[in-house]
């Protein structure tokens, strides 16, 4: 449905996007997700047209969209800061863009109505801006954007400005107003947990680049490169070199199990990246070396843990979150402590040795950029 | 409080009974009448309000617009500070300037020479009023009309305006004071046969200081003094924007 083909913007010598090329289906809820500064926004100003690329297209249904005034695209944007009118009520700022279209006003009144019904604002028809609170302005300025029925809705940002608890809400309205209203979303987020929940596919960006296109698990089971694996979502992260088959060979660590992704041959430098919940963790006693106990993800506390399969390390800090524990472990021979996500209360304590283990195919080696 | 010490006895003599500016001998409305059969004085009045009210209306136009296409559409600092010259140049500059350009395209010095001069000058000052109120605006509203469907002259009529106006209201009563009691330009560029009510009361004095001209000082004080404190008054309703109760 849009086209996005070899997009590239610079501002001076700064490459904001560089030969982006993406396709967004029709009802699709698509996310671009990246740091700030990753120029997603930039794309997005391009597809509302407030900024224009210095290469590539962009079509809408095979339209060319970029010869397009933004007020002749059919398309909305909703702004980070709600850009609401502040000297109009909330009927007339839902109203301004169906005036713009010389509907008869009776239509106007009633779609107004609809749409206000929808978001559940229909008693502050008659407030200002200023007098909402911020959820209730973000309802306004969606009911503002959909009101219209624009073929794509962009949302820049849309639940940054919200406190934890309304976010939570916002979420689950925004996908179902999506369902209901049957509009092909493109949200722009720096937030990987907003984007994991709310979209179908996913756009990881990193410095004007589209790094990998997923789904929401894909993305976070396969990461293909170092920046997607560390930026969504929490990873723990072992140089070295793939070896032979479902492994990898390190200076420091000796072999790891993993799982390597398609383009990685055998003796290529190489990542693993495994995710904190995949490791098992088991307790050395400290005369023998038997394992005492094993807590962990499932499936990771059978024997194949124990031995010298794992690593040992020493715990560092448990923190406590309610539904899991993180325990940070101190591996000798790693800068970064390695991050351990297990259910719950965890019974471990600090400064007890333990073993971290996993198997192959909780972890996935991914090749090292260039 | 010493600066005001002049102004305070301005007005305390100019409702004087005796003849003297200086010697306060009862009190009077006589000055203010002998005013208003003052025909000299009358004529300067009504010309003084056509210069002012003509060159408050151009300048207000003109120098929104300048504030908008500089705030919106350029970049250029150069561009900037030339908008602000007139501003900051000495009034005597652009006074000797604009006698030498009229006369350069051969323009007969009247009224309306006058209401351009003064329309030139202010215009620096609303464009630097409104250009403040501007900097403080959401430019993403402008966006959010376009993408709303409206186009540019719609977008500016409905979203623009509105937000600019407490600061358009406070620049042209700025610029409306600032012409009532200009002289220098006034006297360079209106000509032989009109005369603003400042180039009035400069003939008046070299005659001598009466309360009479006191009377008329204390009634351009009065009109000045309320167009400042209205303009005030509107940029603050403007600018208080009550807290949301989230």
């Amino acid at each position: 449905m849009l086209k996005i083909d070899g997009i590239t913007r610079r501002f001076g010598d700064v490459t904001a996007l560089d030969d982006v090329t993406l396709e967004i289906e029709q009802g699709e809820f698509f996310a671009l997700l990246g740091p700030s500064g990753c120029g997603k926004t930039t794309l997005l100003r391009i597809i509302a047209g407030f900024e224009t690329p210095d290469a590539g297209t962009v079509t809408l249904d095979g339209e060319d969209l970029l010869s397009k005034q933004p007020n002749r695209r059919p398309i909305s944007l909703m702004f980070q800061s709600y850009a609401l009118f502040p000297h109009m009520t909330v009927a007339k700022n839902v109203a301004y863009g169906l005036e713009q279209e010389k509907l008869p006003r009776a239509e106007i009144k009633q779609r107004v109505g609809e749409v206000l019904e929808t978001v559940g604002l229909s008693e502050l028809a008659g407030r200002k801006p200023h007098q909402l609170s911020g959820g209730q302005r973000q309802r306004v300025a969606l009911a503002r954007s959909i009101v219209k029925r624009p073929r794509l809705l962009l949302l820049d940002e849309p639940l940054s400005a919200l406190d934890k608890k309304v976010r939570a809400d916002m979420q689950l309205e925004l996908k179902r107003l999506q369902n209901e209203v049957g509009i092909t979303f493109v949200v722009v987020t720096h937030d990987q947990e907003e984007a994991m929940s709310l979209a179908d596919r996913i756009a990881v960006f990193d410095r004007g680049r589209v790094c990998q296109v997923d789904e929401p698990v894909a993305l976070y089971d396969r990461p293909r490169s170092r920046f997607v694996a560390d930026f969504v979502g929490a990873n723990n992260l072992f140089e070295g070199t793939a070896g032979a088959k479902d492994e990898l060979e390190t200076e420091d660590f000796g072999v790891l199990p993993g799982t390597p992704a398609e383009d990685v041959k055998q003796g290529d430098k190489a990542l693993l990246a495994v995710r904190p919940e995949k490791i098992g963790l088991s307790q050395v006693s400290e005369d023998s070396e038997t394992t005492e106990a094993a807590e962990g993800a499932e499936g990771t506390e059978s024997s194949e843990v124990t031995g010298e399969t794992g690593l040992k390390g020493t715990v560092v800090d448990v923190s406590f979150y309610g539904g899991v524990s993180h325990i940070s472990v101190d591996v000798p021979g790693r800068p970064r402590h390695v991050l351990v996500a297990v259910q719950g209360a965890s019974e471990v304590k600090p400064g007890a040795e333990v073993r971290l283990a996993w198997q192959a195919e909780e972890a996935v080696i991914i090749p090292v950029d260039q | 409080m010493f600066l005001y010490a002049p102004i305070v006895v301005l007005v305390v003599m100019s409702f004087n009974s005796g003849r003297s500016a200086y010697t306060f001998e009862g009190f009077s409305l006589e000055w203010y009448g002998e005013l208003a059969g003052d025909e000299r004085v009358m004529g300067g009045l009504v010309n003084t309000l056509i210069v002012a009210g003509g060159s408050t209306v151009i300048a207000t136009v003109l120098g929104t617009m300048l504030a908008v296409g500089l705030a919106r559409h350029s970049r250029s600092k150069v561009l900037d500070a030339l908008a602000f010259m007139p501003a900051v140049l000495p009034d005597l500059v652009l006074a000797i300037g604009l006698l030498l350009f009229y006369g350069l395209i051969q323009l007969t010095l009247g009224l309306y020479s006058a209401v351009l001069a003064h329309a030139l000058f202010s215009m620096a000052f609303v464009a630097a009023v409104v250009r403040t109120r501007l900097s403080g605006a959401d430019s993403s509203l402008e966006e959010a009309s376009r993408d709303l469907g409206a186009g540019p002259v719609t977008t500016f009529m409905r979203i623009t305006l509105p937000q600019l106006a407490p600061g358009v209201i406070a620049g042209a009563l700025l610029a409306f004071t600032l012409s009532l009691d200009e002289f220098v330009i006034a006297y360079f560029t209106i000509g032989n046969t009109e005369q603003t009510l400042p180039i009035v009361i400069y003939s008046m004095i070299r005659f001598g200081v009466t309360p009479k001209i006191n009377a008329l000082a204390a009634i351009l004080l009065l009109v000045s003094f309320t167009a400042v404190i209205a303009g005030q008054r509107l940029t603050k309703i403007g600018e208080r924007v009550p807290r949301a109760q989230d």
